[in-house]
């Protein structure tokens, strides 16, 4: 193990790399493209024994490695924001052939207008894809959540791909000190790609086959089982990565933060956290849920703990235009059951990578404290 | 002239050829009804053009300008709708809509600004960059031979085929100008140094030539002028026409003198369908 202060590029393509893939294919997009130069390099050093495939678009890229990833292949790629919306077709291919490969995605904002900073819209509008999505608060979390992925995605019972969300420019353009795991450990940690099911000259077989109604609803059945089973591995797989390397992250899918007595919830999920947690230290019966794992949805565990809150302020960093933020309709959701429920309302921020600071959580929490509930409220909007 | 700048502060390097670019399209751009010009631009470098002149454009998405364009000319056909692109953009992800803009032979015109790197993303290569080219995604360099763009647009069915050197800004805004006045389909490949990620100053210096003695109209003599130089390191490269044909252009022949954005209430289903069958 060691540490090193590097962009988090770096770090998470030195991440990619012990994770041994085969081919790795991309399409430069801002702020994405860093981590697969640093992977060109690699390659080309003969640090990392892959193919590298300079491709013409995000959606031949995605299309190349479904096919390398069907040949038993170990596969990455890393997008952002227009690169993943490209994507979004052969998002659900990938899912539904059962190709568990792992990407990383820079989050970037979608034009127009055009803007190449950070929010949450490019890969919210993937979240019916039928891919896993991650989303780390750190670069040492993207770094270990890109190992970790690998592990939940290539489970025999899961089988579905990955996505590592990482703030653009907030986590991939910052130098962080951060603690790249051994080789060898991470050899241990994650075996060889061994897939049931592989094209094979010997065995020959049919990979996205005519489905016919008789026959279709099943295999998109078996996608949510597998999403299902994906929780436990999860959770599992955060704990045996704390056994080996050091570090958890709450139970895998959720992170609480002084949420012992808290009476106001704040639910975010990224490098927001971040200051959110600043914010929090200085508040009383204030907390933070974060959501790590955004697809499958914990839902059991957002029930669990914001049960007992008597407000619950949502922060979504991407809109669903004509009605609210996409993660507030999903807490919303998941609290209907429950007997005695919160006051939820719900706060847009940092679209287009507006900058929200340590201030404006105090604010956020003032207001939700004065909500009767269900207000949607952009914060900090020019007057 | 200095009636199409604008207030906004140009950010390509210096050095940038895309300069050369914008000094010729002004140049022609002044001498026409500007309230009748739109520009269309892609994603990348050229596409702040869009920002430096005072005319109607329209920022699209990546690789897609040659097909907003066409609707646009569709939409309103007394407009003169100029595209610019970039060589990732318009030989990379948006290659078919480059292809299918030359098939329809509709009448607008394509600007690349062909700089044979992404700038943009700092340095990586694209599909005219030359094969062994060492970029930031290719540090061993490239193993893939490049497309003459010319070539493709010539097979595609362009009416009007020419090549630039950013740096000859005569010739630039001479040939500008004709393909601007072409009725169908005018493509421009306009070579460009990226003078930080690529410089080709001194390479397209030494070995670019004005055609002469060259009839743009005989298709045999277009296609080896065309072929003459592959985007490799080999030999000179012929700058100008290589090629131009008349052709009735798709927006003649489905609009049939409508013009849709001027069209009235009248317009139905049933006259649609007369002028159609």
């Amino acid at each position: 193990m060691k540490y090193v202060v590097q962009e988090g590029s770096h770090s998470v393509a030195e991440a990619v790399s012990l994770c041994r893939p085969g081919v790795i294919a991309a399409f430069p997009i801002t702020p994405q493209t860093h981590i697969v130069e640093k992977l060109a390099e690699f390659v080309a050093n003969g640090d990392l024994d892959a193919e590298f495939v300079n491709v013409e678009s995000e959606h031949s890229a995605l299309s190349l490695i479904a096919g390398a990833e069907a040949c038993g292949i170990r596969t990455f790629t890393a997008t952002s924001s227009q690169g993943l919306a490209l994507m979004h077709e052969v998002l659900h291919a990938t899912s539904g052939m059962r190709l568990p490969t792992v990407m990383v995605v820079a989050n970037r904002a979608l034009s127009a207008p055009l803007n190449i900073w950070n929010d949450h819209s490019d890969s919210m509008a993937q979240r019916d894809t039928s891919w896993l999505q991650f989303y780390a608060e750190s670069v040492q979390e993207a770094v270990d959540l890109t190992i970790q992925s690998y592990r939940v995605a290539e489970s025999k019972d899961v089988m579905l791909p990955a996505m590592v969300c990482m703030d653009g420019y907030v986590l991939t353009h910052t130098y962080e000190s951060v603690l790249i795991p051994d080789q060898a450990m991470v050899d241990e940690f994650l075996p060889p790609f061994e897939p049931e099911y592989r094209l094979d000259p010997e065995e020959p077989m049919t990979f996205g086959v005519y489905a016919l109604p008789s026959d279709y609803m099943e295999f998109k059945w078996e996608q949510q089982k597998a999403m299902e089973n994906a929780k436990r591995h999860i959770m599992r797989i955060n704990r045996e990565y704390r056994k080996m390397f050091g570090r958890a992250y709450g139970n895998g899918m959720v992170e609480l933060y002084n949420m012992d007595d808290a009476e106001v919830a704040i639910v975010a999920m990224g490098s927001i956290c971040g200051t959110i947690k600043e914010a929090v230290d200085e508040m009383k019966d204030v907390g933070l849920v974060r959501i790590r794992t955004y697809r499958p949805f914990p839902v059991e565990e957002l029930r669990d703990v914001l049960r007992d809150v008597e407000i619950v302020a949502v922060v979504d960093r991407a809109f669903s235009y004509g009605y609210e933020g996409p993660v507030f309709s999903e807490i919303k959701s998941a609290l209907y059951v429950l007997r005695n429920r919160p006051i939820v309302c719900n706060f847009i921020v940092g679209l287009g990578g507006r900058d929200t600071r340590v201030e404006d959580v105090f604010r956020l929490v003032k207001r939700a404290k004065e909500s009767a509930g269900g207000e949607v409220i952009w914060l900090n909007l020019k007057a | 002239m200095n009636k199409l700048s604008t207030y906004a502060e140009i950010t390509w390097c210096p050095g940038c050829g895309n300069f050369g670019i914008l000094n010729a399209v002004k140049k022609v751009f002044s001498e026409l009804d500007t309230k009748k010009l739109v520009m269309v631009t892609g994603i990348g470098c050229h596409g702040k053009i869009a920002d430096y002149i005072n005319v109607n454009s329209f920022y699209t998405i990546h690789g897609r300008t040659p097909a907003t364009a066409t609707g646009i000319k569709l939409g309103n056909p007394e407009l003169t709708v100029v595209g610019f692109a970039g060589d990732g953009d318009a030989y990379g992800e948006g290659l078919e809509h480059l292809l299918f803009a030359a098939k329809r032979n509709i009448d607008i015109t394509m600007v690349i600004h062909n700089n044979r790197v992404y700038g943009l993303t700092t340095g990586q290569f694209t599909p005219t960059s030359p094969a062994g080219f060492k970029g930031k995604s290719t540090p061993r360099g490239s193993p893939e031979e490049p497309f003459n763009p010319l070539l493709l647009a010539f097979c595609a069915g362009a009416t009007f085929i020419a090549r630039c050197y950013s740096a000859k800004s005569k010739n630039l805004a001479s040939v500008l100008r004709e393909a601007i006045n072409h009725r169908g389909f005018s493509f421009v490949d306009v070579l460009q140094p990226c003078y930080t990620f690529f410089n080709t100053y001194d390479f397209y210096n030494e070995r670019v030539y004005e055609l002469e003695d060259h009839n743009p109209s005989d298709r045999e003599e277009a296609e080896k002028r065309i072929k003459e130089w592959n985007y490799d390191s080999d030999g000179r490269i012929p700058i100008g026409i290589f090629y131009r044909e008349s052709k009735p252009t798709f927006d003649e022949l489905v609009l049939k003198g409508l013009n849709p954005s001027k069209r009235e209430a009248r317009f139905n289903v049933k006259c649609f369908l007369d002028r159609m069958i």
